[in-house]
């Protein structure tokens, strides 16, 4: 199969291949950018939150959350909920990972020294029992002690509890290279407060993960209680179920006149990724659309031209064609037509790309991603081409014996 | 001649009803695409006050330092005003209306073992009533004394009022918010506006409306939480009334031109005040602007960036369908050469031939356009099902559906200019001697 007969058949037809060039030129661009932000959107999707997810249940209660109860329901609540048949621990925290609501502060490496100030870091506190419920897994370093949960309220200015748990990734970023365990990190105005780091975890998710304030910027505290907090109950994932219902009916035994809402933890976590996976079901659908409608104007025209050429088919069958040789150069013209659109869409890939980033908060399209749209379009084109291309292939010789 | 040009394209686009039929879809699912992310956008820019809008203006006021940096993280400090600015502005008075206002929330208390239940409120002063025109169906604002003794009284919506008393003649009742008792003093209309174009910005504008309204002179006094940015910047703390803390929006009902100049000038003379104090650091013409609402809407930049772009790939989406189209429908009326050839000796000028073709793709464009208004339907019902603030607002009304049909049409035509051209310019005596 040599290409120049391909190209000075294509002469004839300038204009169309033109446009038919141009199409699959923007489809490419757009389907390689929905690829690319598809991918992206995947890849901040794949967080491990450092909790047991499947085993929690949530539960707030409206009195914690404006602060009209006081230490004595909470701990009536908290024993109601460990009553409850297959929750085996509980405890009262701040906020959880992607959970949205946190309280944020800033912490300083060196007390008075403001270059070694951090902002916007994630302030979690929670109530004996925490490690336990929450499942976090330690990779250096101890749990807290029963005599370091201690009362502090951030928002009245209490000096913090005098020990701290925090995630690996931040430590590293916090003593790069150095041993955490036993550092101190220091809170209040000017850095007034020592805390001691004694424990790291592998992972602790933040709770809003975002650009202010990263994904593992974060700090664990032990207090005895907390104002507008949570219930965390541990249980089996089997069972997550009943004691949703059960501690709902539970607290409202304790106090009618409040709203209660359990949820499972990992339902909070879908509704956090909610708006990520409606970006990708979107883009899906819109690659789908784009690559169905150029495939669509593909085999319309190729079609067209199979038909306006039968007899000339018919000629180049007569002196010797054989069929796949028919077959070969529409397959062959599809290609050509196909990628240089390909190639003029990469290029236009990466202008939509520089020009979504100046609009949006869209990061550079990794030049990996550049083929994949190129790839899919020119197969997509010899796929479409295989019909009108088998049909051309069928025409009888004879037809050139006919007139027109 | 019309109806002859109909019965023409009818019986082409039946020659080829797949070709046809992927012209229909093509066309129908770029319309379908772009004016369901249109009807959003529309939606979502809507005038929240038709009649009354062209005389409410927004005052900014910008007292942030010069170094000021927020790394462009997080809210801009200066679109909300401090309390001393907004109450110099309040006492000023120099608008036919004005309020200072800012979000709370609360869980209401409906008495007895009733579950209490969350409600959006308002803390402002006594303009805001008359300015934005809600109704009283029962009482009335609080009085100016009610408002400088900082009363514990209340304005509750006719929905939270049948809510809790089950009436709404209540004025008198208490109403139990958090854990303050207040008087119930007037009783208004629901009133929802679409944008919430008051709230401060890290408000829902399209979903929720303000079921309580206290005076904010109770509420600093109280200490309510104040749901919306309280930034602070400075060395004087962030306590409420500091003057470097922002957390207020304030409005301001302006009637005439003149009163809306007379107005520009006040501010720009409070921020001359202001720097001459020490206060400001910035120019007044940099410190100090007045919006008019949609103007504050405008640059708000309310409609959300996703949907912005969902919009933008929705119309890049309707011109890959329609290069598409142009390519097929060249590809079709040039193959019907023979045709057009035999009009043309038959007396056909090229006008009519251009006409003829500009028929059939308006057809293409008509029956796309049916097909696209479907498939908006579908897509407006998907947007419903988003948990996003505006999801409930996505309806067509009629200026949207006759706007989809009209797109669909001026769509196909404008794909079907050129292939009639080309069409129009075939040359007949050649065309004929290959029949």
């Amino acid at each position: 199969m040599s290409l120049p007969p391909v190209v000075s058949a294509l002469k004839h037809h300038k204009t169309t291949v033109a446009l038919v060039i141009l199409e699959i030129a923007l489809a490419c661009a757009i389907v390689t950018n929905a690829v690319f932000v598809i991918g992206h959107t995947l890849s901040t999707m794949r967080y491990d939150t450092g909790l047991d997810n499947r085993s929690l249940v949530v539960v707030t209660a409206s009195d914690l959350d404006i602060g009209t109860s006081h230490r004595g329901t909470q701990a009536s609540d908290l024993a109601a909920l460990r009553g409850i048949a297959g929750v085996t621990s509980a405890s009262v925290v701040n906020t959880l990972p992607l959970s949205n609501g946190f309280w944020a502060t800033s912490l300083w490496r060196a007390p008075g020294d403001k270059s070694s100030t951090v902002n916007n870091v994630i302030s979690y506190v929670a109530t004996p029992g925490v490690m336990k419920t929450l499942g976090l897994k330690l990779a250096s370093g101890r749990g807290f002690r029963p005599d370091e949960f201690v009362d502090y309220n951030m928002f009245k200015g209490d000096a913090p509890p005098s020990v701290a748990i925090v995630p690996k990734a931040f430590a590293e970023s916090l003593w790069p290279g150095k041993n955490p365990l036993g550092q101190r990190l220091y809170l209040g105005q000017g850095g007034k407060y020592p805390v001691q780091v004694i424990g790291v975890v592998d992972h602790l998710l933040n709770a809003s993960i975002d650009p202010a304030h990263g994904s593992e910027r974060n700090f664990l505290l032990p207090v005895a209680s907390v104002e507008g907090g949570r219930y965390v109950l541990r249980t089996d994932p089997a069972q997550r179920g009943r004691v949703i219902a059960a501690a709902r009916k539970a607290l409202l035994a304790i106090d009618p006149a409040r709203m209660v809402k359990a949820r499972a933890y990992t339902d909070i976590v879908q509704a956090y990724f909610h708006d990520d996976r409606s970006v990708i079901w979107l883009l899906v659908a819109v690659v789908a659309c784009l690559l169905a409608v150029s495939a669509l104007g593909v085999v319309g025209l190729s079609s067209f031209w199979v038909q306006q050429r039968t007899r000339q088919i018919g000629i180049r069958r007569a002196v010797g064609a054989r069929q796949r040789d028919i077959l070969g150069y529409f397959h062959a013209e599809n290609l050509l037509i196909v990628s240089v659109g390909a190639l003029l869409g990469a290029a236009g890939a990466v202008l939509l790309n520089l020009w979504l980033m100046k609009h949006y908060e869209l990061p550079r399209l990794s030049l990996g991603y550049l083929p994949v749209g190129a790839v899919l379009l020119c197969v997509l084109g010899q796929l479409s081409v295989l019909g009108p291309a088998w049909r051309a292939s069928r025409v009888p010789p004879v037809v050139a014996t006919r007139g027109s | 001649m019309l109806r002859y040009y109909l019965q023409l394209a009818w019986r082409s686009l039946r020659r080829h009803p797949v070709m046809s039929g992927l012209m229909v879809l093509a066309i129908g699912l770029g319309i379908g695409a772009s004016m369901t992310m249109l009807t959003v956008l529309h939606v979502m820019d809507a005038d929240p006050l038709p009649g009354r809008s062209a005389q409410l203006f927004r005052p900014y006021l910008n007292p942030l330092p010069r170094s000021y940096t927020n790394n462009g993280l997080g809210p801009d400090p200066s679109i909300n005003l401090t309390w001393p600015d907004a109450m110099a502005l309040l006492q000023a008075g120099k608008g036919a209306q004005q309020a200072a206002m800012a979000g709370t929330r609360a869980l209401v208390m409906p008495g007895g073992n009733r579950r209490p239940f969350r409600a959006q409120g308002r803390m402002t002063t006594r303009g805001f009533f008359a300015m934005f025109g809600l109704h009283f169906v029962d009482g009335a604002s609080w009085s100016s004394a009610d408002g400088s003794s900082a009363a514990q009284v209340v304005v509750i919506s006719q929905g939270l009022a049948r809510r809790v008393f089950g009436s709404n003649q209540v004025v008198g009742r208490s109403l139990h918010l958090d854990s303050h008792d207040y008087r119930v003093v007037g009783v208004v209309r629901d009133w929802a506006p679409r944008p919430m174009f008051y709230v401060d910005d890290s408000a829902q504008r399209y979903k929720g409306a303000d079921d309580y309204f206290v005076p904010l002179s109770t509420a600093v006094s109280l200490g309510l939480r104040v749901s919306g940015n309280q930034s602070g910047w400075g060395k004087d703390g962030i306590g409420p009334k500091s003057a470097t803390m922002s957390w207020l929006q304030f409005w301001v009902q302006l009637d005439t031109p003149v009163q809306v100049a007379a107005y520009r000038r006040f501010l720009h003379n409070y921020a001359a005040q202001q720097k001459a104090a020490g206060r400001f650091e910035r120019s007044p013409e940099k410190a100090a602007r007045l919006y008019s609402l949609m103007g504050w809407l405008a640059a708000r930049h309310i409609v959300p960036g996703d949907v912005s772009m969902q919009a933008g790939l929705a119309m890049a989406f309707l011109l890959v369908c329609l290069v598409n189209i142009v390519a097929l429908l060249l590809a079709k009326f040039l193959r019907r050469a023979g045709e057009i050839s035999v009009r043309r000796a038959l007396g056909a000028r090229r006008r009519d031939i251009f006409a003829q073709f500009c028929i059939e793709s308006a057809a293409v464009g008509v029956l796309g356009g049916a097909l696209g208004l479907l498939l908006a339907e579908l897509g407006l019902w998907s947007v419903r099902q988003r948990p996003d603030d505006y999801a409930h607002l996505a309806q067509m009304d009629v200026g949207m559906l006759g706007l989809t049909i009209a797109a669909a049409v001026v769509a196909s035509l404008c794909a079907g200019v050129l292939p009639a051209w080309r069409a129009a310019r075939v040359a007949p005596a050649l065309q004929l001697k290959a029949l």
